[in-house]
């Protein structure tokens, strides 16, 4: 009998970690990833990963980090898994400086930390200000071990289209097509894990990578994996505008002292520098004195929404306000904060160490993402020889990462999203591991449910390589951010959100109408793309539906007409299930056993 | 006059075995557009400057603010990521993009990079650790050491160094400053020491380190000032002394 296969789809930090784990116990891992790995969507994390070292004097601990990431997330997220990441932290980050990311240092050698949104405490250690990059590389390196030792096989460059099931609806495989032959193929798993990555394409321009179009998640939820939390979207505070992409600047520059604020007066357009400090207002550090700029994310881009939106206080009239590092040491700031100052400066040509930079909220990250189950310890950790953990509805499929609901509740605190990743992964790899322990006879599938799953998409394609029409999906791609943008960030209306899914209904007719552009056979990115929009539109409808019927305001979610948290009727986890005419919704209890909810407030 | 138009001329090739041909592409100027945003209005309506239809331009990017590697591309003739190349410093002139021309043509502006990551795996681009369990603390390091450590670990594999490397090429068997940093790398990491000798071997023949014109064009060329010649100097003191240990059987 062969070994089983496991497949890993996307090699960000959840799918290496996960890869890792599978390879270190023997298992041979196929790993898919529409890039190579080393340049996926982790690179872009910036700021730092949160961990409860306590090197700084402040009685830090787990259970304060798990307490502020439960509080952080509204009280949405079921608490063991948040319990089991947060005592996890600390070694997650000694293993990555066992792997040799660079983290500063204190000047005695030790792993030097500093402060995030939505906690009092100096939790969050850094690479500079290219964590993210930092941890990505020092999987990668580790997988390449992996593969060069003939444990992991990797295919770059193939996309994942869809699960392979047999006739009891267990996972047996995934299709992907190679983006360069055009030609989709089916391989068996004995367990497939997705770690695909968020949806940030739907808003049109975000902070996220072109590449995170939720596309393979879209797919999994159109297979009939549960999707959870959909409406739970990540604004970040502080992005540069962009024609491209809303580009990301970390909540480090705050970690580290930066200010918000804007003129008082309405229409300044003075130079920053030569406004008085006396004729400027750190609404922030106004409004909540006790957090200051270190608010949780969804609460200060709420407030740059107030103050530029509703008051008109924007920059000289423009949709931006100041964050202010100019009163920190130009040294200081290179050491801790040099690769995006360097990305400000390179897009702007302006230098944030001389000049305020202008900064306006952006789409980030999505809290929602595919639904997993876990089971829990009496102590209320998890259990971590449990097959249940990361696991979806459909038996076989897992998922890990931004692509999972798990850990973020309603929002998510800055630097606990490469932990979630991380320890998703560490977690799925013995998951799956006793998932195959209990499998009865993991070669059985017939050929035949193979290759029908490959026909199936390989006619598919076939028939998307033919569109003609008069619609571009690129524009219709553009149409679905205008709309998802406006309508379903940071304020949501009821009245807007209706109208929004009926411009998804139409747009979903419209793609019927749409034209591949290049009916050629060869690395056909607008082929791959009708395909990856379609998925996309149905997620769309999961997240704007979802939004919908939340009548309360939770985390990221914000109502105006439904101003408070509503825990009597809303805490709940939204559990959207698919059908072609459109989501249908459950809604579950969440498990708040270890912390009971209390209200939300930073000032 | 305020600037209207944006002027391109875009090597395209169908596939790596048929001839390259170059379109041209006129569109409306815009205030802060880059190369990529270029490409994207191209594609929203795939029509060149003569009024030809067309299939959008291939190219290959990702994160879109310079730390994914992805999209480097020759820009007027000179190898850098297309997402920093912002339209306007570019001046008035025909904007030219062209594919990397060190690595094999995929389609129009993306190539095949993969014998860079073949190359981390020759050169055993890794510390190799006992295992992902929780085992403690890492060794520790001083500041300094860390800041030198982190300038070469933000190579991105873009693969700048290699397109400008006059001893990078098709007659040679030379590997490329990229790799070549990355052992300078882990052979300055605590634990990555213990197995310097297995990096150093792999760069001590033909191909390797003594391959090294230093035409210091890579260190030039780098969008991330990544120290390479000062890490060639290193490692050629490396390779010389483990030569020298070898030499004397020690």
């Amino acid at each position: 009998m062969a070994a089983p296969r496991v497949s890993v789809v996307g090699g960000g930090l959840a799918g290496l970690m996960t890869t890792i784990k599978l390879a270190e116990a023997g298992v041979p891992v196929d790993l898919f990833s529409i890039v190579p790995v080393k340049r996926s969507h982790s690179v872009c994390a910036q700021g730092g990963i949160n961990g409860a070292v306590n090197v700084k004097g402040e009685n830090d601990s787990p259970e304060i980090h798990f307490t502020d990431s439960c509080r952080g997330g509204d009280f949405l997220a079921h608490q063991p898994p948040v319990k089991g990441m947060c005592y996890a932290a600390p070694g997650i980050i000694y293993l990555f400086d066992r792997m040799g990311v660079t983290f500063n240092r204190t000047p005695e050698g030790l792993l030097d930390f500093r402060r995030f949104g939505g906690t009092l405490h100096h939790r969050t250690a850094f690479a500079g200000a290219t964590t993210g990059q930092q941890l990505l590389y020092a999987l990668d390196e580790q997988v390449r071990r992996h593969e060069a030792a003939g444990l992991v096989t990797k295919y770059e460059g193939w996309e994942f289209v869809g699960t392979v099931r047999d006739a009891s609806g267990r996972c047996v495989g995934l299709t992907a097509i190679d983006l360069r032959s055009m030609k989709p193929k089916s391989f068996p798993a004995a367990a497939v894990v997705m770690a695909t990555g968020g949806p940030g394409l739907m808003f049109g321009r975000s902070t996220n990578s072109i590449i995170n179009s939720g596309s393979a998640a879209a797919a999994a939820y159109m297979d009939g994996a549960d999707y959870g939390n959909g409406e739970f979207i990540q604004i970040h505070p502080t992005a540069i505008p962009g024609m491209d992409k809303l580009r990301l600047m970390s909540e480090s520059a705050r970690g580290e002292g930066g200010r918000v604020w804007v003129p008082k007066r309405k229409g300044d357009d003075r130079p920053p520098k030569s406004i008085p400090e006396g004729e400027r207002w750190y609404f922030l550090e106004e409004r909540f004195p006790k957090y200051k700029n270190l608010v949780p994310r969804d609460v200060a881009s709420r407030q740059i929404h107030n103050v530029v939106v509703d008051m008109g206080l924007g920059i000289g009239g423009t949709m931006a306000v100041y964050l202010d590092l100019t009163h920190i040491p130009r040294e200081t700031l290179k050491k801790k904060l040099e690769g995006i100052l360097e990305i400000y400066e390179k897009f702007t040509g302006e230098d944030p160490c001389d000049v305020p930079m202008k900064i306006y909220p952006a789409v980030h990250y999505s809290m929602g993402g595919l639904w997993v189950d876990y089971e829990r310890t009496s102590e209320g950790f998890l259990n971590l020889s449990s097959a249940k953990n990361q696991a979806t509805n459909i038996p076989g499929l897992y998922a890990v990462g931004e692509c999972d609901y798990q850990y973020h509740g309603a929002n998510r605190l800055g630097a606990n999203s490469l932990l979630s990743c991380v320890y998703a992964g560490q977690v799925a790899g013995p998951a799956v591991l006793a998932y195959l322990a209990g499998l009865q006879a993991p070669d059985t599938t017939p050929a035949s449910v193979l290759e029908s799953a490959e026909q199936k998409w390989v006619a598919r394609y076939a028939d998307l390589a033919k569109r003609e029409g008069p619609e571009n999906p690129y524009q219709l791609a553009d149409e679905l951010g205008k709309w998802m943008l406006e309508n379903v960030t940071i304020v949501r209306h009821n009245a807007k959100l209706q109208e929004t899914d009926a411009k998804l209904q139409e747009l979903q007719e419209r793609w019927h109408k749409a034209s591949v552009l290049d009916h050629g056979q060869w690395a056909n990115a607008p082929l791959s793309f009708l395909n990856q929009l379609w998925n996309m539109l149905h997620l769309a409808r999961v997240v704007t539906l979802g939004a919908l019927a939340r009548d309360e305001s939770r985390g990221a979610h914000f109502k105006p007409d439904f101003e408070k948290r509503d825990d009597v009727n809303w805490l709940k986890t939204t559990v959207a299930s698919f059908a072609p005419e459109g989501p249908r919704f459950r809604y579950d209890p969440v498990d708040v056993s270890l912390y009971a909810p209390v209200e939300r407030k930073y000032d | 006059m305020a600037r209207q138009t944006i002027e391109l001329k875009i090597k395209r090739q169908d596939s790596p075995t048929v001839s390259p041909r170059w379109e041209e592409f006129s569109l409306p100027w815009q205030p802060n557009m880059n190369v990529i945003s270029c490409l994207m209005e191209i594609r929203k309506n795939p029509v060149t400057k003569q009024g030809q239809k067309t299939t959008p331009v291939h190219w290959e990017s990702s994160c879109l603010e310079e730390v994914c590697g992805s999209c480097t591309m020759l820009v007027n003739g000179k190898p850098r990521q297309s997402c920093t190349a912002l339209i306007d410093p570019l001046g008035d002139g025909v904007v030219t993009l062209e594919p990397l021309t060190k690595f094999p043509v995929v389609r129009d502006l993306q190539v095949d990079r993969s014998p860079m990551f073949d190359a981390l795996k020759r050169v055993k681009a890794w510390i190799p650790i006992d295992g992902s369990y929780d085992l403690g603390q890492g060794p520790r390091q001083s500041s300094a050491e860390q800041e030198i450590s982190y300038a070469f670990s933000r190579c991105m594999t873009c693969g700048c160094c290699m397109e400008v490397c006059p001893q990078y090429n098709d007659a040679s068997e030379f590997i490329g400053p990229a790799p070549l940093a990355q052992v300078r790398l882990f052979n300055a990491h605590p634990t990555g020491r213990m197995n310097a000798q297995e990096r150093l071997v792999q760069i001590m023949g033909v191909g390797g380190i003594v391959d090294c014109g230093n035409a210091q064009a890579c260190v030039e060329a780098c969008p991330k000032e990544i120290p390479l010649t000062e890490a060639f100097g290193e490692l050629g003191r490396q390779t010389t002394i483990l030569w020298l240990q070898q030499l004397f059987g020690k």
